[in-house]
């Protein structure tokens, strides 16, 4: 154990940011202000999911990261290190062994249930920070629910690609009120927005707090003759010849080869585990 | 005959100064008033305070809504107010690009305050984008541009037809033809004056040029240092001006 208080932050500044995640999950998809504090990490790192998974942490909790699916990418790793050192909470990479899960643009495919947490890193929590940028006016129309704007992004993205190109941090309206940017998960995540774990959204420079609870309806905004589609690469996993998982494109060389991978990699691993085995997979002994 | 609106002892104080003070009228349906003065007189703030983007500090503004009839617009609601803004009032900015979203295509444009009131189908906003673009005479083959693409005149009538397409029922105009040529000019008020007509708009016209609200005007509305000196029939105050600062103003244009 380290002179650290559990999980790095102060009680005080945990039970701040506790009564903030209260409030986002009464009032699911709107952005509780919070006073986001100095994290030893750089902004853009994750410092928002890192306070928030600070404050749900118990020391009985197991603790999982992941980082565009992966474990074992930098800042997974680092982060995972990161509480392992502070809090001392058991670490995993099983989705499904996981009690709190921070995770950085995805949702594991493994479907997640009630005893578990979904902590998200989000750098830019206003869906429409890029159309109006007052963020007087941005609030005004969220408290309002004047969400036109949002469908004009659409609009152009229709006239301009001949379909809504608009691959992640696809829109989506909470619980019929708020709309609210889902991080940059990829739209193939949108539909699992409805889950049954509790999902928090932490975004650190920005200081803002938000979340959805359990089973609340999360709905993609699309047009009538242009529906939502949840899209992903055509292809199956080349290592564990999954169809239904969300794919990462790996370029292998620079004669045009190029392999196409589960970006949930302790997916992948599971189901490799499990004797599946993709174009380019090497049968793993069990 | 119930008025649109109807003003009653409209003020606004900057401070101490004066923006627009003791000023009151009924405006009927069809009809199309225009504000002059010269720069500073305080009638681009009246507008303001008229259209909700101020809040006047004294006086009533009273607009006939379809659903409940006459309502004060200073003391209503703001979703409420705001909602008219999006519906049965328009607002013309001097500027195009205050009134437009330079960094979205002309057929967003338009769409926008379709989609602001619940339009969800692709197809008929840009079918309806199109139609509008066709009205204030901008080829069908531009939806897609971005107004930052357009001329001043081409932004100018963009703008209109982006605040019209919902139907309003009272148009605000700020200086609609400040800095445009005159023969851009001259094509604006043109279309202007055929829209207004043909979709029986009440407007308020704010500008310092005379010939505008010769040509769009019924009735004239002339304002210096706040107050307002001189109301009339536009002919009979353009031709037979009362008041020495009416006079003066008449007298100022250039004749060719």
């Amino acid at each position: 154990m380290s002179d650290y208080n559990f999980a790095y932050l102060d009680e005080q500044t945990k039970r701040m940011i506790r009564r903030a995640i209260l409030k986002g999950l009464a009032v699911p998809g709107y952005q509780v202000p919070f006073a986001s504090r100095e994290m030893p990490m750089p902004y853009g790192w994750g410092t928002g999911g890192v306070q928030v998974s600070a404050a749900v942490l118990t020391p009985e909790d197991t603790f999982k990261v992941i980082d565009q699916g992966s474990d074992d990418t930098t800042n997974a790793v680092s982060i995972r290190k990161f509480f392992e050192k502070t809090a001392d909470v058991a670490v995993t990479e099983a989705t499904e062994a996981a009690s709190v899960i921070q995770t950085r643009h995805r949702i594991p495919e493994a479907e997640l249930s009630e005893d578990q947490i979904l902590v998200y890193q989000v750098p830019i929590p206003e869906p429409l920070r890029f159309l109006e940028p007052r963020e007087t006016e941005t609030r005004k129309m969220h408290s309002l629910e004047e969400y036109g704007l949002m469908h004009v992004k659409l609009y152009e993205d229709i006239s301009q690609h001949g379909a809504i190109a608009t691959s992640y941090a696809y829109p989506v309206k909470v619980a019929d009120r708020y709309v609210m940017d889902p991080s940059p998960i990829p739209k193939f995540d949108n539909p699992k927005l409805e889950m049954a774990a509790i999902q928090l959204f932490g975004a650190g420079r920005e200081q803002r707090i938000y979340a959805v609870p359990p089973y609340t309806p999360v709905v993609s905004l699309d047009f009538e003759d242009y529906p939502f589609e949840a899209t992903k690469a055509d292809h199956p996993c080349d290592l564990c010849g999954a169809e239904d998982s969300y794919l990462d494109e790996v370029i292998l060389d620079d004669a045009g080869n190029r392999m196409f991978v589960c970006s949930d990699s302790d997916y992948c691993r599971s189901r490799r585990e499990a004797g599946h085995v993709g174009r380019l997979g090497v049968e793993t002994a069990a | 005959m119930t008025p649109l609106l109807q003003v009653r002892d409209v003020a606004k104080m900057y401070g101490a100064r004066i923006g627009c003070t003791g000023v009151s009228f009924d405006l009927y349906p069809g009809e199309v008033m225009g504000i002059v003065g010269e720069s500073g007189s305080g009638k681009s703030t009246l507008l303001n305070c008229l259209a909700g983007h101020l809040k006047p500090d004294a006086g009533q503004v009273i607009f006939d809504t379809r659903v409940d009839g006459p309502v004060d617009t200073v003391t209503m609601s703001e979703p409420a107010r705001r909602m008219l803004g999006r519906t049965d009032w328009a607002f013309v900015h001097q500027h195009a690009r205050d009134g437009l979203r330079m960094n979205v295509s002309a057929g967003g444009n338009i769409g926008e305050r379709l989609m602001a009131v619940g339009a969800r189908h692709y197809g008929d906003i840009r079918a309806r984008a199109v139609d509008w673009l066709d009205r204030v005479e901008i080829s069908e083959t531009r939806v897609d541009d971005r107004p930052s693409a357009f001329s001043g005149g081409m932004q100018q009538r963009l703008q209109i037809a982006r605040n019209l397409v919902t139907d309003p029922r009272l148009v605000f105009m700020d200086e609609p033809t400040g800095g445009l040529d005159v023969s851009v000019q001259a094509r604006l008020l043109d279309l202007l004056r055929g829209l207004v007509r043909q979709m029986g708009l009440s407007a308020l016209i704010v500008t310092h040029d005379l010939a505008v609200v010769r040509l769009l005007a019924d009735r004239l509305m002339v304002m210096k240092d706040g107050h307002v000196v001189e109301t009339g029939l536009t002919d009979q105050v353009l031709d037979d001006p009362q008041h020495a600062y009416t006079q003066l103003l008449v007298s100022s244009v250039l004749q060719v």
